[in-house]
């Protein structure tokens, strides 16, 4: 029988990488919260790749850090092996990425959660949710128990109406074999949010014992091990190593062979899949002239032989997965312990959504992560993290959080979702931000940290931590432009040597550390006097200088931006009663209802001139 | 709200009147136009008090392109609220619109549709009870500007800025691979590739650029279209219109058999001309595809020159057009009245008016035609720097996109990395996206997904 059970301020359907970080935000802000999964063994779960960053993605999470987020804390302390990559293309793109015990993250995660104040941690299938006439939110448990609050974040991921394929077989299932969650995706239905299917799948995973390491490459991690925290209190060593293997035209034959029996090619599955995480069998038809395919084989944890086969993923049927597998070196004998699947879920269309990810039509609602059209584990967690912020400041009566996409990646992610929506799972990408030379990962701290620390989520501790290497960064950026290198054999030698001309006259050493080929390490024997600082402050002092005609190009892009940015059209707006707005103006201002000019400015099929309109219906507004 | 870029335009309609004005308006006006303009007092415009004329001559570099006399006017009392200067010009197309190119190379911006008036509501200069004209009006100058500019986006300018953008967005998309997913078996960006691809896109970009100066690329003029279904006539009144004035100013071959298009001068009022294949529904998908291309240009025209003839009754076809010619602007045309009267002419005059009887054959009414088209065109107060417009945003588009492609090679002279060159590239590809309104990070992520095999 229904029963009341209790009432939260802030309540989390999902405990995956959006909820996580939804759930800590709203509770380390004081709001009453409560997170709903639906298996309390898989918190935090990486149903497919175990590892966390990568390019863009590793930008993500030292965001994430940045504003006080958890997600790069937990990485850093169970990270297997670390690499930064992208190393020689430059700093813009230079991106962290771990590989992560899988199995201890989400203990760590499950632990962080129950041991936070203000926050219930509940295994639970919520079943039905609806708004009451008082606009608070009321959900309901498979075992009927009543909850209420006054924001709901829905956090699904891949469980909403889940449906697993493998070849001809499929069934209804979440991730991982964990049930599925259909009778809230009727209950979401029901409520008209506009819903869709999207798909997506994840590769087999073999037994160690059973691969043949002789015929494969090993991929180890880096010496100098840089963490996704600024602010990590954990030593991060490399533990296990990655291998490197290849599919070959044996692979192609059996795939090509059996392809009439994948339900993608047979028509079965309607989901959109994501276009840059193809399946093997996409990728052996779309790109047929190719020979063979990298294979990555990634530890999934200290404590377990299993491996994930990275750039196998497929929805072929079991025997063809077997056998395809069998064809590729080192795993000729290779056991499998979980076959490679499909899934396909409901997720919403994010034009529905504000930049606050709140509804536009529905008050107190939220949305995060995968269900919000994304993909990926910090996606979802950047998205939890605002999601989360926002939900408590509207209960506190806070202005939402909305990051300018000049700002952060997390601005970028959001700013297209809500703007420009989405037609396959959306991934991050470092090609996705205009921006890209001032959204760099080393210098997140010193985009979002402030933005954390006002908002509560960083310490002042922390904060204070940050203003001394700002300082530091100051005083050793004015040591530099000061400091006069006279000419000398010495220093000419290593000038010529890096093929860089030698010096007639004095130069500042800032101006040697303008010329690609030098560094600070090179120039030490040179700079006698340099004191000793950490190295992430050398680094911004490096990169500041390097760079600077071209931070100061696209910071001029970014203001120009900002004035469009500062210009609020307000909610209620009625866009079909400003005169002069085209009709397809019109029509998309209504759906997407930006929250000011700069977004409407973004929006495809609002013009120029329908911006310009909007400025003088916002002066004549403000003049009345 | 302070909008910080000064702008300018022509704001006299572009025919071939006695005095032209180029109006720039911003904070930076002045100082622009003394970089163009010498007076004959040797007195700079910056240091003028305004509400002053200043005789002098129009300079670019060394020589003298028109003498011209600028009137200041300092903000507030202007027209925009900003600092604004006109230069009164000698009223030349050519001359005009060098002088404007003079402007805009200097620092100035091609104003967008119903700028000055915006600006002028913006900074206080017009009540509140104005706001809605300007919004319609500014509306519909962009419609205006828009379809300028699709029009020059047919062309083979645009197919060429297209290509170039193809070979951009094809390496700005492989280094975007290569730097996204750097598990994948790309190719490494081979430098002298990278160098030559951008090389080769500069050279054609600054190809276009000299050709924009010496006119090739641009048309001005009033759209006009003539229709009309088969047999009434059209190419008649067409050669009628270009033979008869021996002002013409261009013969412009079209890109299809079936429009004939021609810049003509009627009076004054400049109009580019098209000839259209004959209206009718046909089997034949030769002449299907000139019907469909005769049907854009009538959407397209800003005014309509719908032909009838009038020794024929009027058929399915004349009421179709009918149709489509509703909401235009239309000048109704009867021809052939050197034959006998036979179609009724009601029909036509209840939806457009009067019609203008000619004989296109012997030229009667000719000269009736010639004020029924000026007088259309003074009084409906056409801008007819709508297509000059998309010209000149098409030309600073190109020069922006110069700009991003010499950073990039720069960067690449001095060793930089290829995050700093990439976003260099992209600001190119975003400078000639710019008019079809795409974005080139979008651009950039759909060509990684066409071309390459990337991802887990």
């Amino acid at each position: 029988m229904e029963y009341f059970a209790k009432k939260y301020q802030v309540i989390v359907i999902g405990a995956g990488h959006a909820g996580i970080e939804a759930g800590l935000a709203a509770a380390r802000l004081g709001c009453e919260t409560c997170v709903f999964t639906i298996n309390l063994d898989w918190v935090g779960n990486m149903a497919c790749n175990p590892s966390i960053g990568g390019t863009s993605k590793g930008h993500l999470v030292r965001e994430i850090d940045a504003l006080g987020g958890e997600m790069g804390k937990a990485a850093d302390a169970n990270t297997l092996q670390s690499r930064i990559l992208n190393l020689g293309k430059g700093p813009a793109v230079h991106s962290l990425r771990a590989q992560i015990d899988r199995r201890l993250y989400s203990d760590h995660m499950k632990h962080v959660l129950e041991l936070q104040e203000n926050l219930d941690l509940r295994q639970a299938e919520i079943t039905d949710l609806h708004q009451l006439d008082d606009g608070t939110w009321q959900v309901k448990t498979h075992l009927e128990a009543v909850y209420t609050a006054d924001c709901v974040i829905l956090a699904t991921g891949t469980f909403l109406a889940g449906k697993v394929y493998v070849g001809d077989v499929s069934y209804e299932s979440g991730p991982d074999g964990m049930f599925p969650a259909n009778k809230l995706a009727v209950a979401l239905k029901n409520m008209g949010l506009p819903t869709r299917r999207f798909k997506t799948g994840t590769p087999s995973r073999v037994n160690r014992r059973s691969v043949d390491f002789s015929k494969l490459e090993i991929q180890e991690g880096d010496e100098n091990i840089v963490t996704f925290s600024f602010d990590c209190n954990c030593e991060v060593k490399n533990k296990l190593p990655c291998y490197v293997t290849y599919t070959n035209l044996e692979t192609k034959d059996i795939i090509l062979k059996n392809l009439h029996r994948s339900p993608l090619y047979g028509g079965k599955i309607d989901g959109k899949g994501p276009r840059y995480c193809p399946s093997i069998e996409d990728k052996i038809v779309r790109f047929a002239e190719k020979e063979r395919h990298q294979i990555f084989i990634e530890p999934c944890g200290e404590n377990t032989e299993e491996m994930y086969l990275q750039g196998l993923s497929s929805s072929l049927p079991e025997d063809v997965q077997l056998k395809f597998i069998h064809s590729i070196p080192g795993l000729e004998n290779a056991e499998t312990m979980r076959t490679a699947y499909a899934i396909e879920y409901d997720c919403v269309d994010p034009l529905a959504l504000k930049a606050s990810l709140e509804f536009n039509d529905y008050s107190g609602l939220f949305g995060a992560g995968q269900f919000n059209g994304s993909s990926g584990y910090e996606e979802a967690a950047a998205q939890g993290l605002v999601a989360g912020i926002n939900a408590a400041h509207k209960i506190l009566g806070k202005e939402p959080l909305i990051l300018e996409r000049s700002g952060s990646y997390i601005g970028t992610l959001i700013d297209d979702l809500v703007t420009k929506g989405c037609s396959d799972p959306y991934r991050m990408m470092t090609s996705r931000s205009e921006y890209r030379l001032l959204l760099r990962q080393d210098n997140a701290d010193h985009r979002l940290t402030p933005i954390g620390y006002e908002i509560g989520l960083i310490s002042e501790k922390r904060y204070q931590k940050y203003l001394k290497k700002l300082e530091l960064i100051d005083i050793e950026k004015k040591r530099v432009q000061n400091l006069v290198i006279s000419p000398g054999e010495e220093i000419n030698k290593l000038l010529v040597s890096r093929e860089t001309s030698p010096l007639n006259t004095g130069v500042r050493f800032a101006e040697l550390l303008k010329r690609p080929q030098l560094n600070y390490e090179l120039l030490t024997p040179f700079d006698k006097e340099r004191p000793a600082l950490p190295y992430e402050v050398f680094e911004q002092v490096e990169i500041d200088i390097k760079y600077e005609g071209y931070i100061k190009r696209q910071q001029a892009q970014v203001d120009e931006m900002h004035r469009l940015e500062v210009k609020k059209l307000p909610e209620d707006t009625d866009y079909n009663s400003i005169h002069g707005l085209r009709l397809e103006a019109r029509e998309k201002l209504s759906k997407i209802r930006p929250h000011n000019i700069g977004q409407a400015s973004r929006i495809s099929g609002v013009s120029p001139s329908d911006i310009s309109v909007l400025l003088i219906y916002l002066e004549k507004e403000c003049k009345k | 709200m302070t909008d910080k870029t000064t702008i300018a335009a022509i704001s006299t309609p572009m025919g071939t009147g006695g005095v032209g004005i180029i109006r720039i308006s911003g904070e930076k006006a002045m100082e622009i136009t003394d970089k163009v303009f010498k007076a004959f007092s040797g007195n700079a415009l910056v240091s003028s008090e305004g509400y002053k004329a200043h005789f002098g001559r129009i300079f670019d570099g060394e020589t003298a392109v028109d003498e011209a006399i600028c009137l200041v006017f300092k903000a507030p009392h202007s027209y925009t609220g900003e600092n604004v200067v006109e230069i009164n010009c000698h009223g030349g197309v050519f001359i005009m619109k060098k002088i404007l190119r003079l402007v805009l190379s200097n620092g100035a911006s091609p104003a967008a549709p119903g700028e000055f008036t915006k600006r002028a509501f913006l900074n206080g200069k017009m009540d509140l009870s104005k706001a809605e004209g300007v919004m319609s009006l500014i509306s519909a100058q962009g419609e205006q500007g828009a379809n300028a500019a699709y029009n020059l986006l047919e062309g083979s300018l645009s197919r060429k800025i297209n290509e170039i953008n193809s070979s951009l967005l094809s390496v700005a998309a492989h280094m975007a691979a290569w730097v996204d997913y750097p598990d994948d078996e790309i190719e490494e960006i081979d430098d002298t590739n990278l160098r030559n691809t951008v090389q080769t896109a500069l050279i054609e970009i600054n190809t276009l650029l000299s050709r924009f100066d010496s006119g090739m690329a641009v048309t001005t003029g009033v759209e006009a279209a003539i229709v009309g279904k088969p047999n009434v006539g059209k190419s008649t009144l067409m050669n009628l219109l270009t033979g008869y004035d021996r002002s013409i100013v261009t013969a412009v071959e079209g890109t299809t058999r079936d429009v004939v298009e021609e810049t003509v001068n009627l009076n004054g009022c400049i109009l580019r001309l098209s000839d259209t294949a004959g209206m009718r529904e046909t089997g034949d998908l030769v002449e299907k595809i000139g019907v469909d291309r005769s049907r854009k240009k009538l959407e397209r025209a800003a005014v309509i020159f719908a032909v009838f003839d009038i020794s024929r009754e009027l058929s399915d076809e004349d009421i179709e057009l009918i149709e489509m010619c509703k909401g235009k602007t239309v000048i109704p045309i009867i021809n052939k009245t050197d034959l006998d009267r036979k179609a009724d002419i009601s029909i036509i005059e209840n939806n457009f008016g009067k019609c203008v009887a000619i004989s296109a054959k012997d030229g009667d009414g000719y000269d009736e035609l010639c004020e029924t088209v000026t007088t259309l065109i003074g009084t409906k107060n056409f801008d007819t720097t709508a297509a000059m417009l998309a010209n000149e945003r098409q030309r600073l588009c190109c020069e922006n996109a110069s700009a991003s492609l010499k950073e990039a090679l720069d960067a690449m002279d001095f060793g930089l990395t290829l995050d700093a060159i990439g976003v260099c590239i992209d600001g190119a590809i975003a400078a000639l996206l710019e008019l079809t309104g795409q974005k080139a990070s979008e651009a950039v992520v759909d060509e990684v997904f066409r071309q390459f095999c990337v991802g887990k």
